[in-house]
């Protein structure tokens, strides 16, 4: 707990949505504050547990899904097994060089860690992590146990960085003070205070961009990192999909920042506008429209601000024109069988929208969508895209999700892991998504990508051997 | 060089300071994944958020299956106040919305630190709310430090047999058979097949073939364990003809109960050779004064034609293994029956995957979890999946690795592998 940022603090985000009812304006272009909800908005990013409910991640957790993407790095973990051992090798955020990032280093406390202190022990990680591993830097990670019992990780970090001439960078994750999404902004909040602005870019001079709240799962940002490329376009660093530490040391060097579907690491991108002017746009990477349009306000921007000649707008429309025909002709077959489809939707916040994207592109309809991680303003949004019939799923659990999808006919559910099994053991068709799937559904591809997988799941011919009775029982 | 050796032989300090890709778990997650085999179950982790939801996606992700499970939310109010309030609320909360059969109360590193009575607060449970005297709950310390997986499987077992089995008059027939972490829910399934081919009456505490074996329940609920042993059942287990313990790691509860309950006691530390499979086999014939069924005998003489067929590829061959120590034991045995040697054999307490690395040289195999697929990536040898978790490979709720069955799947699925290896290697030296 020692010179940690207060959640207050933290909690105070002017630029997300979920602050709306405090605050009443944010940089969400697109946001009419509508009236109903706006109480529960209000708290959004905490989203407290209750006690006998099985709930997701801890802030901990939060924060390693935002900072372990950085490959050259030494992630370690100041706790006990519970967090060190559950945390290594399982999520899929790829590298395309280091891979570091996928060792677990944890200190794992034993009890008499835990009652004589193991600030010590902590140093000794640190020394002998630097020793035989040569990392960019090394990332020390606070867990319930040793924020409890007032390891002082901040002044353990300054010392070795001193020691070792090295990064060595605290992140104050207790995983009790709060949900993982929480966590999310603990890590931002470490490479705000920690990392960006510590280090000059190479190479200053050709125009870059920082993608901000993209893990790479699948490699989904490769695709991304293409059409920016053949724009001429830098990414000086991606915070943190297959992100290297120097890069984002070196982050305020850019020339904007572009924030995916990223809610939590908003925080991120309003400080850099603060500190160092850089100003941010909020876009998605799912859905062929917001691709295109993303390429168009990146473009747009760099234009304005004349670090690109004015002929990049040809040259992005010209790529805009040629991917989206190429993608709709890839996409033709599926979609002549999956026009006119009814989804329901389940799956939290932000991956609601990527998902609503490119079923448009499908031609598929989305008839009921949960809302339970949602503001106001996403509701109303919501409300907009899927039309007055639209259910919006206020209720969670499986006995909701299968009274919505009996209600509306659908053909089938997308959902997060939770509802995974739920779902396919009551015979519905369903697509998986969430971070520990192997298929990019990112960029003009990747909406194929995800095409082919809605079709295999919903003409595979498991269903109907599923709900096929059994020889010995009774159809009346 | 054998486990202990090896154990002698890493350096200590360096084990000590960090650990690096460390496949231990925690002995919460092993509480949970026993409580399971409880019918109507719901495990309650006694922590933080992030505990239950670490330990469900690892238990989801192996099985493939709905887990409950279920956490006391604590947070920094909760934590400096004292958790018992919450386990309080959690458990009215999971009364009243799951209708559960049981709930086992886990404890965890950051309210075992706090030092959070967990017994105290479901005594004061009880005071507060007369209404819920007849919901059994079970209360298990499962700290962070106490060990790994299987010491927390261990624990659940012991508490689990000290809350609700009572002495009583002997049940004709019935066998208790308690078994350890190492035991997969197919496993387990092997084991009640055979002793009830005896005409004997398996009572498996904890039973995981019922509840986590993937079979297809449409319209069950997925907010309690859908299958396994019922706290009846549960309740007799002290009254059997034999109590048999599988695993070291459970033999401890195991001879508690067999004390407490005046009952003899048997116990294995694997089912994985040949002779400790005869060995059951000879105690079940013995207990039931039955014939063998004619399907072990022919099965007894297919492992015979496998170990000869297979023996080649066994022979001679150098294995590394990290596992945790029951399942360590077996799969040690199985290899050294097969003409195989152990270059190295670690459990989670004894090191990491990073100090497996370093410390063995050339190997044939390695036998780990899928945590240890990076690892046999860099070290170019072929990986055979064991333990848990194993999040790369398909049907772990369905598989075999006791019994004369199980013999037959590792005999003929290591033997595969290291066939292919093999193959590969005359593939390269001939082109
Ligand atoms: S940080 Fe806390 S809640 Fe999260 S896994 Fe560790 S002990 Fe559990």
């Amino acid at each position: 707990m020692v010179h940690a940022p207060s959640n207050r603090e933290l909690l105070n985000e002017p630029a997300c949505p979920h602050n709306h009812a405090v605050h009443g304006h944010g940089a969400d272009a697109g946001s009419q504050a509508a009236g109903q909800g706006r109480k529960k908005a209000a708290n959004g990013c905490k989203q407290k547990a209750l006690p006998g409910e099985a709930q997701g991640g801890c802030a901990f957790d939060g924060s390693l899904i935002t900072l372990v993407p950085i490959t050259d790095v030494a992630h370690l973990v100041h706790g006990p097994i519970a967090c060190g051992g559950h945390s290594w090798g399982t999520r899929g955020s790829l590298s395309s060089g280091p891979t570091l990032h996928r060792h677990g280093f944890t200190t794992d406390l034993s009890e008499h860690d835990i009652i004589f202190g193991a600030e010590t022990k902590l140093r000794q990680a640190i020394s002998a992590i630097a020793l035989e591993h040569a990392p960019a830097a090394i990332f020390v990670y606070a867990t319930c146990v040793t924020a409890l019992i007032g390891e002082d990780i901040e002044a353990v970090c300054r010392a070795m960085a001193q020691e070792l001439s090295l990064p060595v960078i605290p992140v104050h994750s207790a995983g009790y003070r709060g949900s993982k999404n929480f966590g999310n902004r603990l890590g931002g909040q470490a490479l705000l205070d920690h990392v960006i602005g510590t280090r000059d870019a190479d190479d200053d001079l050709t125009p870059s961009i920082n993608i901000i709240g993209e893990y790479n799962i699948a490699g989904e940002l490769w695709s991304i990192e293409l059409l920016l490329r053949v724009l001429g376009i830098k990414i000086q660093a991606k915070i943190t999909g297959d992100g290297r530490y120097v890069d984002i040391a070196a982050a305020h060097c850019a020339d904007l920042n572009v924030v995916i579907c990223s809610k939590a690491l908003l925080n991120v991108a309003r400080t850099m506008e603060q500190r160092y002017g850089i100003p941010f746009i909020e876009a998605s990477f799912y859905g062929s429209a917001n691709v295109s349009q993303c390429l168009r306000q990146i473009v747009d921007y760099l234009v304005d601000a004349q670090v690109v000649p004015l002929s990049l707008i040809d040259d992005c429309e010209a790529l805009i024109e040629s991917q989206t025909a190429r993608m709709k002709r890839r996409l033709a077959p599926y979609r002549a069988r999956l026009e006119g489809k009814k989804i329901v939707l389940y799956t939290g916040g932000v991956k609601s929208w990527s998902i609503i994207a490119a079923a448009q592109d499908l031609g598929m309809q989305i008839v009921a969508t949960s809302v339970r991680k949602s503001t106001a303003d996403d509701q109303a949004r919501m409300r907009d895209l899927l039309g007055p019939e639209g259910i919006l799923m206020e209720k969670g659990g499986a006995s909701e999700i299968l009274r919505v999808i009996d209600a509306t006919g659908a053909d089938m559910l997308i959902a997060g892991g939770r509802n995974q099994y739920t779902a396919l053991k009551a015979g519905i068709p369903f697509l998986h998504i969430n971070q520990e799937r192997h298929h990019p559904y990112a960029g003009y591809q990747g909406i194929v990508e995800m095409a082919k997988e809605i079709d295999e799941s919903m003409h595979s011919p498991v269903w109907e051997q599923v709900r096929r009775p059994a020889p010995w029982e009774v159809t009346a | 060089m054998s486990a202990t050796q090896l154990s002698q032989s890493l350096a200590p300090t360096a084990r000590a300071i960090v650990s690096t890709d460390t496949f231990k778990h925690s002995p919460a997650l092993g509480a949970a994944l026993a409580l399971l085999g409880v019918k109507g179950s719901i495990p309650l982790l006694h922590g933080a958020q992030g505990c239950t939801a670490a330990a469900k996606v690892k238990l989801v992700n192996h099985f493939l299956e709905a887990i409950p499970l279920a956490t006391t939310a604590m947070d920094e109010v909760s934590t400096v106040l004292g958790g018992e309030e919450n386990i309080i609320q959690a458990v009215l909360a999971l009364a009243k919305k799951s209708q559960p059969e049981l709930v086992g109360v886990c404890s965890t590193a950051l309210t075992a630190t706090r030092g959070d009575d967990l017994a105290g607060a479901v005594r004061l449970l009880r005071k507060q709310q007369p209404q819920l005297a007849a919901l059994p709950i079970c209360v298990i310390e499962s700290p962070d430090f106490m060990g790994g997986m299987q010491e927390g499987f261990a624990a659940a077992v012991a508490s689990l047999l000290q809350t609700f089995a009572e002495p009583g008059a002997i049940i004709a027939g019935q066998i208790t058979i308690v078994v350890g972490a190492s035991l997969a829910p197919g496993d387990v399934q092997e084991i009640k097949d055979l002793v009830e081919a005896f005409g004997l009456d398996a009572l498996l505490v904890p039973d995981l073939a019922d509840s986590l074996d993937g079979h297809f329940a449409a319209s069950a609920s997925t907010a309690v364990a859908q299958g396994g042993v019922t706290v009846e059942r549960l309740r007799l287990a002290g009254r059997s003809e034999q109590i048999v313990a599988i695993g070291a790691s459970v033999l401890p509860a195991a001879r508690l109960l067999a004390e407490r309950c005046e009952r003899p006691l048997v116990s294995f530390d694997h089912l994985m050779t040949l002779e400790a499979v005869d060995d059951l086999i000879r105690l079940l014939m013995q207990w039931s004064g039955r014939a063998v069924p004619e399907r072990y005998r022919r099965q007894r003489r297919q492992v015979q034609d496998a170990l000869l067929d297979t023996h080649f590829y066994f022979g001679h061959k150098q294995v590394a293994l990290a596992l945790e120590r029951d399942l360590l034991t077996g799969v040690e045995a199985f290899l050294r029956s097969c003409g195989a040697s152990i270059a190295i054999g670690l459990t989670p307490q004894m090191g990491d995957l990073h100090q497996l690395e370093q410390a063995c040289g050339d190997v044939d195999l390695l036998i780990s979890s899928s945590q240890a697929s990076d690892l046999a990536g860099r070290m170019g040898v072929s990986l055979y999946r064991l333990g848990f978790p194993i999040v790369d490979r398909l049907g772990n709720g369905l598989r075999v690795s006791v019994g004369y069955g199980g013999l037959l799947n590792l005999l003929i699925g290591i033997g595969n592998q290291l066939l292919i290896d093999e193959l590969a290697v005359n593939d390269f030296s001939s082109a």
